[in-house]
């Protein structure tokens, strides 16, 4: 019998859009989160703008992915293969919408200076932003130990958040005039907090992908 | 699902051949089971131990037990007659009797003695429904059975095996020889009867395995690697040798 070698071809073609929207989703957390910290409303502009070629890689991934099934047919693990290249690529979609509504918090505070620096923000969006890159690689290398270190990072996440609603709240009491502000920087904790658990949807698939089981991470 | 055939230790030689090695397999009853594997593995050799057609063949060793409902069938005292009416078979090409469509039905039961027209009719028309070619022959049922396309025919010899009312209907590639229209027509007709029959089979189709059997062999080398619910082979099988094969990553 043949080797699958179209059927390989065609899946190293899936990683390799996996790859590329990993590292366009990143690119536009590190630059949402810089436009936030230096008031770079061009930098927002860009990554607001260019959320739509995440879209178009999401689109290529269905399209790609749905062409192996009908042609090949692929069954057990080659089958959910594809299948979480299609929850990932999903996942991936969103986290892309979530970092490009950072941009859009830079842009509507406008260049108004930050009533403190920014220090939990991008602590946060630095883990997340290793948890990306650490999704794609599980999904390439089928590592779920990875995919259990990202559920780890993501408690990380998780209270580095609550801990910055507790300063945001105290610094309410302080200086209420800013209240407007301190709303959108939660909102912001929140957008990276949200990335963060798609990060570890994806880890969860990557364990259903090898085990043939959904373990549930994200609680 | 309780096995109303088990195979234990069996093993089979041709000449010096050894084609069966060591199968232990339960076959559920009122289920189908689906053999898969590579060409020359075996499948079609254990198929026939099912029923004995393998006592035809010179030079065919068998070692180990085979039991159909508790019962030893290569025990001196087990007839083969009776055994092949309990166990049927229907064959990659379909082979009617040059005779009329309700001749060839007709056949096993007026072996069995069975004279009655009326009783001949119902049996007829109950294994024609039940071989789902009832609607396309009811009004040609004089007519000859060699006329029939192909697909036809293999439904017609479906029907004809089932006119004796076995208990288990064994089925060698049964669908390989037809168009997917009959194809289907055929799986349908399966995922129908196998509440009622026990159903062995025999595919090349992996798809088909997936589609209509309830549980999966997969054989290598006359080797037994993996039997399962059908589920779970096609979706998360133990053995790497089953996943490559399925996944057709083999050789
Ligand atoms: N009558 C025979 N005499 C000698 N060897 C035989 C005989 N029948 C089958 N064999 C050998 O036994 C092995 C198993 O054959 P079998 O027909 O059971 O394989 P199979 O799995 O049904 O293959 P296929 O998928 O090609 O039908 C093969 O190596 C075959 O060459
Ligand atoms: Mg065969």
């Amino acid at each position: 019998m043949a080797r699958r070698t179209d059927f390989d071809e065609g899946l190293n073609q899936l990683r390799e859009l996996l790859i590329r929207m990993g590292t366009h989703v990143d690119g536009a957390l590190k630059e949402a989160v810089e436009s936030l910290k230096n008031s770079d409303l061009a930098k927002a502009e860009e990554v607001n703008r260019r959320d739509a070629e995440l879209n178009a890689m999401e689109e290529e991934i269905l399209e790609l992915g749905s062409q192996l099934i009908i042609t090949q047919q692929p069954v057990a693990k080659d089958l959910r293969r594809i299948i979480v290249a299609f929850k990932i690529s999903s996942d991936l979609e969103r986290m892309g919408d979530l970092a490009r509504d950072i941009a859009r918090v830079t842009i509507r505070m406008d260049g108004q200076p930050l009533v403190k620096p920014l220090i939990d923000i991008p602590h946060m969006a630095s883990i997340a932003s290793t948890m990306i890159s650490e999704s794609i690689r599980s999904y390439m290398d089928e590592n779920t130990d990875l995919a259990y270190k990202m559920a780890k990072d993501d408690d990380e996440v998780d209270e580095l958040y609550s801990a910055m609603l507790r300063e945001l709240y105290t610094l309410l009491l302080d200086k209420p005039e800013s209240a407007p502000q301190m709303m959108l920087l939660q909102m912001v904790g929140r957008y990276i907090e949200r990335i963060a658990d798609h990060a570890t949807n994806i880890g969860e698939n990557v364990v259903f992908l090898v085990t043939g089981r959904r373990p549930d991470l994200n609680s | 699902m309780e096995p109303i055939i088990r195979t234990e230790n069996l093993d089979l030689y041709y000449e010096q051949f050894h084609a069966l090695k060591s199968v232990n397999l339960d076959i559920p009853e009122k289920a189908a089971t689906a053999f898969i594997g590579p060409s020359g593995c075996g499948k079609s050799t254990l198929l026939r131990t099912l029923n004995r057609m393998n006592d035809q063949i010179a030079g065919t060793r068998i070692e180990g037990l085979v039991s159909l409902g508790g019962a030893d069938i290569y025990d001196k005292n087990m007839e083969v007659e009776s055994l092949r009416k309990r166990v049927g078979m229907v064959f990659q090409q379909p082979n009617p009797f040059p005779k009329s469509i309700y001749e060839n039905v007709a056949y096993g039961p007026r072996l069995q003695g069975i004279k009655k027209k009326s009783e001949l009719d119902e049996i007829v028309e109950e294994s024609l429904k039940q071989a789902a070619l009832w609607d396309e022959v009811k009004d040609f049922q004089k007519r000859s059975a060699l006329g029939l396309s192909g697909g036809q025919q293999q439904r017609l010899c479906i029907a004809r095996a089932l006119a004796v009312k076995p208990d288990v209907l064994l089925m060698d590639e049964s669908t390989s020889a037809l168009d997917p229209i009959s194809t289907a027509k055929i799986e349908e007709l399966i995922r129908q009867i196998k509440n009622r029959y026990t159903i062995v089979m025999v595919t090349h189709n992996m798809h088909q395995a997936a589609r209509v059997s309830d549980k999966t062999v997969f054989f290598l080398n006359g080797e037994v690697i993996e039997a399962a619910e059908t589920k779970t082979l096609f979706s998360t099988p133990e053995d790497s040798r089953t996943e490559d094969y399925i996944s057709g990553r083999f050789g």
